[in-house]
């Protein structure tokens, strides 16, 4: 099957070049035909009275050309994502610039010269910015900024070195003689060394993302590629404007004033960045009524913070990230849903088609005879000395940074930092930037900057991932994580935060505790919604949409099994769910002991599993392949996902991934403040019980846990939080938090269905209703103590959500005979909301 | 370094603890110093209180925990060596200090380092971790959406990863080896100030 689809595939990818090569023949004849046939068309139309149709090539041209290019770009990587074989091997990037070799070598071949190529202006305006933007966007913010010492020390020293010692190292060669008669002087020099001494984001997130290192690792490249771009710019303008001055003009005070202007150049480019993030995040505020088109802005105010800083000649790379980076959180709160998905997305689309079309362009531009200008000598030289003097400045940088850092960059980790110097796309708009009257060996620094471009992408880049393999640098955390690791590292995470607390250390967390403090003061005051500085919970985010999953889930069920009575009809509803468990728990008990079998768990449940499965025959088959369907879908959505969505994080944990193509949500921590009155409650329960001489509550029995949990959506958060200074005199007041019960988050309007199993938060006063199914299937041992309750507290949870937790609900049943305490506690629950759609307990 | 030296003549057993722990004087100095003002009534102790004021540790939600940590069972103070040695488990391992001058291990040790941070779980002492403790850490850390059945079987499946003597629960020895591809130096480490 597998095979048949690859084969597929291949002749699928052979179909779309042979379309190609049609399209690019025609384009090219079009093209060389168009004056001629322009001319025709017009003495035709002239002399034959009105024509019918016209062909008006020439109208179109430039549009058609544009948007044949993006589908054909499109197309080159449909075929090579179709193969996954290959892209495991080989890096996309590389793959695209293969396939722009050949897209230019049919180009060449039809019109005998190179017609497109990628050229700064269309890059640096158009392909580029929404890259920056993208990536300033989706920016692990706190990661970047924990690390903004080591990224800004790479980004600025680092390449400052990489520019002066590959400049300084070609003209030391040069004046050996080692390449022959060239001419170009020092500062021609240190021009071409400063355009090649940028690390370029687009490469190294191609590169990076599918190879998964460390998040460290990660921001330090990443960050650095994004920030050096900037730098890159910004030097390569200062030189110049020093080659355009010429070597006698340059004295003392133009060398100063070209330091200077590095620094406006950056900083300022940063800051005109910051103000229209602000801006952008106030624009977001009031955008309530016109949402349809609130997406837009981001992308125009975040062009228009490049174009400015543009126009400013201040570093306009610098500015979009800054604008990105700034305005991420406070857009995410004030947009609605929505729209923030629509941003996400369109953000991607345009991002990713940018770098599609970047690298294929990056091919194309090489079939070029003219730009070719051999010298052995200038290009081996180049080539080695980039690759050198990156790795001497990233050794170099971690030493003085690890003097520095508490888990100090490791070797392999520097190997990768300096390994992962690819040069991209910048290098070449900046030399192809280069202007030849003032550079006669133009063409020369072009070729020999798309061979490193080449070299770097394609020959580094397929190597990275055996290496980082070889080398066994620490990759990203996945999922083979034991249950115990993860709940350990999650255990680590706090004792550290809470040892820095005891022990008084403010060094790492200090800072960005004063920030955090600054930032929901006052600048969410200023740039959110009061809306949605409320519903900042996350907690109910993810609970909403794992409700809206499950919904949708349910209603496709619904359709597929060929009726969409339930939805109008709540008997119909109850009578469905009824069958639907019966039908459900019988046949996906032997998946699950498969599922099981695989996690190589030693379960002595298989055999209750098989006993209960023997005890019902009837097997709807119907039913099995949905259900089998539905096990296979949620796979991956096992325990680990589970606690890797609900484990508190600590202060100084981050979650991040960047990634072009997928994204994640940037979950914040805010459960603080459920952590909080957890705690309080507490203490508060041992302070009592031994003020009155009870014997503390066994330590199994949480009673405050669910007090505490349900008390959080009472929206008096605001009021706590003045408390969060204060010490341990804080009062509880029982009756206080006991009247606060409301839920905070109610249900939204347009989650579909109006069915109450799904409200993401139920009103806890509603009467206790005892679902049918619940009532006449209550045999469970636990009997009696209302067990119901306790499922009915529990998440509104549908069969197809029972389906990736199945095997953990299994063994719990199991576990729920011994353990009286669980059943006990049930007792302490509040009034249950309305019935869930389905009873675990009933199987 | 001369003004610590002097200043540390009012630490009680100064010299000891510097050779025991690793530290240095300036460390110990400035955990004194830290030690002096979590002790509010200046007992040269810390009750549980003491640390209860600490605000940050209520928004922790092993905080309690950590506490607990730090007396010994049956204690309710804890005195500024016993302060001290405790928070010695948290700095990087030492490659050159194998054995400190008790012939114990340093406390940086990993292993030491593991032990602390098993005793986190064991809370009755008896070298396990059984199923009720796990799933109370867990009751701890999980946030408000889990249910307790859920809890009780991530309690259940962790526990059977771990278990190879099928006790059903979690000696040191599983414990160890369930974590040795974490880098227990690593994580836990913390940057003291001197």
């Amino acid at each position: 099957m597998r095979r048949c689809g690859h084969g597929h595939c291949w002749l699928l990818g052979t179909l779309a070049f042979f379309y190609l090569v049609l399209l690019s023949g025609v384009e090219a004849d079009a093209k060389s035909d168009h004056h001629s046939e322009n001319g025709h068309h017009q003495n035709a139309s002239s002399i034959s009275g009105i024509p019918i149709v016209t062909f008006k090539w020439h109208h179109v041209e430039t549009p058609y050309t544009v948007a044949l290019w993006i589908i054909v770009a499109g197309l080159c990587k449909l075929v090579i994502e179709a193969n996954h074989h290959v892209t495991n091997v080989i890096p996309e990037s590389a793959l695209l610039i293969c396939s722009g070799f050949i897209l230019g070598g049919m180009v060449w071949g039809a019109d005998k010269k190179q017609t497109f190529k990628l050229n700064p202006t269309v890059f640096f305006y158009y392909l580029l910015p929404q890259i920056i933007l993208d990536a300033g966007y989706s920016m692990p913010n706190k990661l970047f900024f924990t690390n903004l010492g080591g990224i800004l020390l790479h980004a600025v020293i680092g390449t400052c070195w990489n520019a002066a010692t590959v400049g300084l190292s070609l003209w030391g060669c040069h004046m050996g003689g080692a390449m022959g008669d060239l001419d170009i002087g020092l500062l021609q020099y240190l021009l071409f060394g400063s355009l090649l001494s940028a690390v370029d984001p687009v490469a190294v997130i191609a590169v990076f993302e599918q190879v998964h290192v460390n998040e460290v690792l990660f921001i330090m490249v990443f960050g650095e590629s994004l920030l050096n771009d900037g730098v890159t710019v910004v030097l390569f303008n200062v030189f110049d404007s020093f080659v355009s001055l010429g070597g006698p003009a340059i004295n003392a005070a133009e060398i100063v004033k070209g330091i200077i202007s590095f620094f406006v150049v950056a900083f300022g480019g940063s800051l005109v960045g910051l103000v229209f993030g602000l801006l952008l995040s106030l624009l977001t505020r009031c955008t309530k009524n016109i949402q349809i088109i609130e997406p837009g802005f981001v992308f125009v105010v975040g062009y228009l913070s490049y174009l400015t800083a543009e126009m400013l000649s201040l570093s306009a790379i610098l500015s979009i990230t800054f604008c990105g980076v700034c305005c991420q959180k406070y857009m995410n709160a004030n947009m609605d849903e929505k729209s923030v998905t629509t941003v996400r997305y369109a953000m991607k689309v345009l991002a990713n088609g940018s770098e599609t079309m970047i690298f294929v362009f990056l091919g194309i531009t090489a079939i070029d005879k003219t730009i070719w200008v051999w010298n052995t000598g200038f290009i081996l030289l180049t080539l080695l000395f980039v690759l050198v003097y990156r790795v001497i400045g990233v050794f170099f940088l971690t030493w003085i940074q690890n003097k520095f850092r508490l888990v100090p960059l490791d070797l392999m980790d520097r190997i990768i930092m300096s390994y992962g110097g690819l040069r991209g796309a910048v290098a070449y708009g900046l030399a192809a930037l280069l202007d030849e009257n003032k550079i006669k060996e133009k063409p020369l620094m072009i070729g020999t900057t798309l061979i490193i471009v080449y070299f770097t992408v394609v020959l580094q880049g397929i190597t990275m991932k055996p290496l980082v393999t070889w080398l066994k640098v620490k990759r990203a955390t996945n999922n083979e994580l034991t249950l115990i690791e993860k709940v350990q590292n999650k255990v680590f995470n706090h004792m550290l935060v809470a040892i820095e607390d005891i022990s008084g250390q403010k060094g790492n967390n200090y800072m960005r505790d004063k920030w955090t403090h600054f930032e929901e003061k006052w600048m969410s005051w200023f740039l959110m919604k009061p809306s949605a500085r409320k519903k900042h919970d996350h907690l109910f985010n993810i609970f909403h949409m794992i409700n809206l999953k499950d919904a949708l889930e349910y209603v496709d069920k619904g359709e597929s099994n060929g009726t969409l009575e339930f939805i109008r009809n709540d008997t119909a509803f109850i009578d469905f769910k009824k069958n639907y468990e019966d039908d459900f728990s019988d046949v996906s008990m032997p998946d699950l002991t498969i599922d099981m079998g695989d996690d190589t768990i030693a379960n002595p449940y298989a055999s209750v599993l098989r006993k209960i499965r023997d005890a019902v025959p009837s097997i709807s088959l119907e039913m099995h392949k949905q259900t089998n369907y539905g096990l296979r879908e949620s796979e991956n959505i096992n325990t680990h996902h589970l606690l890797q969505q609900h484990l508190y994080k600590s202060r100084n944990q981050h979650r991040f991934r960047y990634s072009r193509s997928h994204f994640d949500l940037n979950q914040d921590e805010n459960e603080v403040q459920e952590i909080f009155q957890r705690t309080m409650r507490n203490r508060l329960e041992s302070f009592k019980s031994a003020k009155l001489g009870v014997a503390p509550p066994k330590p199994i029995t949480k009673h405050p846990r669910k007090d505490t949990q349900k008390k959080m959506p009472n929206g008096k958060s605001t009021e706590k939080r003045s408390y969060y200074s204060g010490d341990e005199d804080f009062e509880f007041s029982e009756g206080d938090s006991a009247s606060g019960y409301f839920p905070r988050v109610t249900h939204r309007p347009g989650t579909g269905i109006e069915n109450p199993s799904f409200m993401p938060d139920l009103d806890p006063r509603a009467p206790v209703q005892i679902p049918p199914w619940l009532a006449e299937g209550e045999l469970d041992s636990t009997a009696g103590v209302a067990p119901s309750q306790r499922a009915q507290a529990g998440l509104p949870r549908t069969p197809s959500n029972l389906n990736r937790l199945a095997p953990l609900r299994i063994s719990t049943r199991s576990t729920d005979f011994p353990t009286s305490s669980s059943s006990q506690q049930s007792n302490e629950l509040p009034p249950p909301p309305s019935p869930p759609p389905y009873h675990p307990h009933k199987i | 370094m001369g003004s610590s030296k002097s200043s540390l003549r009012h630490i009680p057993n100064a010299q000891e603890l510097i050779q025991d722990t690793g530290f240095s004087a300036a460390h110990i100095q400035r955990l004194y110093e830290r030690f002096d003002l979590l002790d509010r009534d200046q007992m040269g102790r810390l009750r549980v209180p003491d640390f209860e004021a600490i605000s940050h540790l209520a928004m922790n939600p092993i905080g309690d925990r950590i506490i607990a940590a730090f007396f010994s069972p049956g204690k309710d103070t804890v005195d500024f060596p016993s302060f001290v040695r405790i928070l010695a488990h948290f700095q990087p391992t030492d490659d050159n200090r194998t054995r400190d001058s008790s012939g114990k291990e340093p406390y940086n040790s990993p292993n030491r380092k593991l032990q602390f941070a098993f005793q986190l779980y064991d809370q009755d002492g008896d070298g396990k971790i059984s199923r009720a403790e796990l799933l109370q850490v867990l009751q701890e850390m999980l946030g408000m959406q889990v249910t307790d059945e859920l809890l009780q079987s991530i309690a259940e499946r962790a526990i059977q990863e771990a278990d190879l003597d099928q006790d059903d629960a979690i000696s040191f020895d599983e414990f160890k080896k369930c974590l040795e591809k974490v880098d227990i130096d690593q994580k836990m480490r913390i940057g003291f100030l001197s």
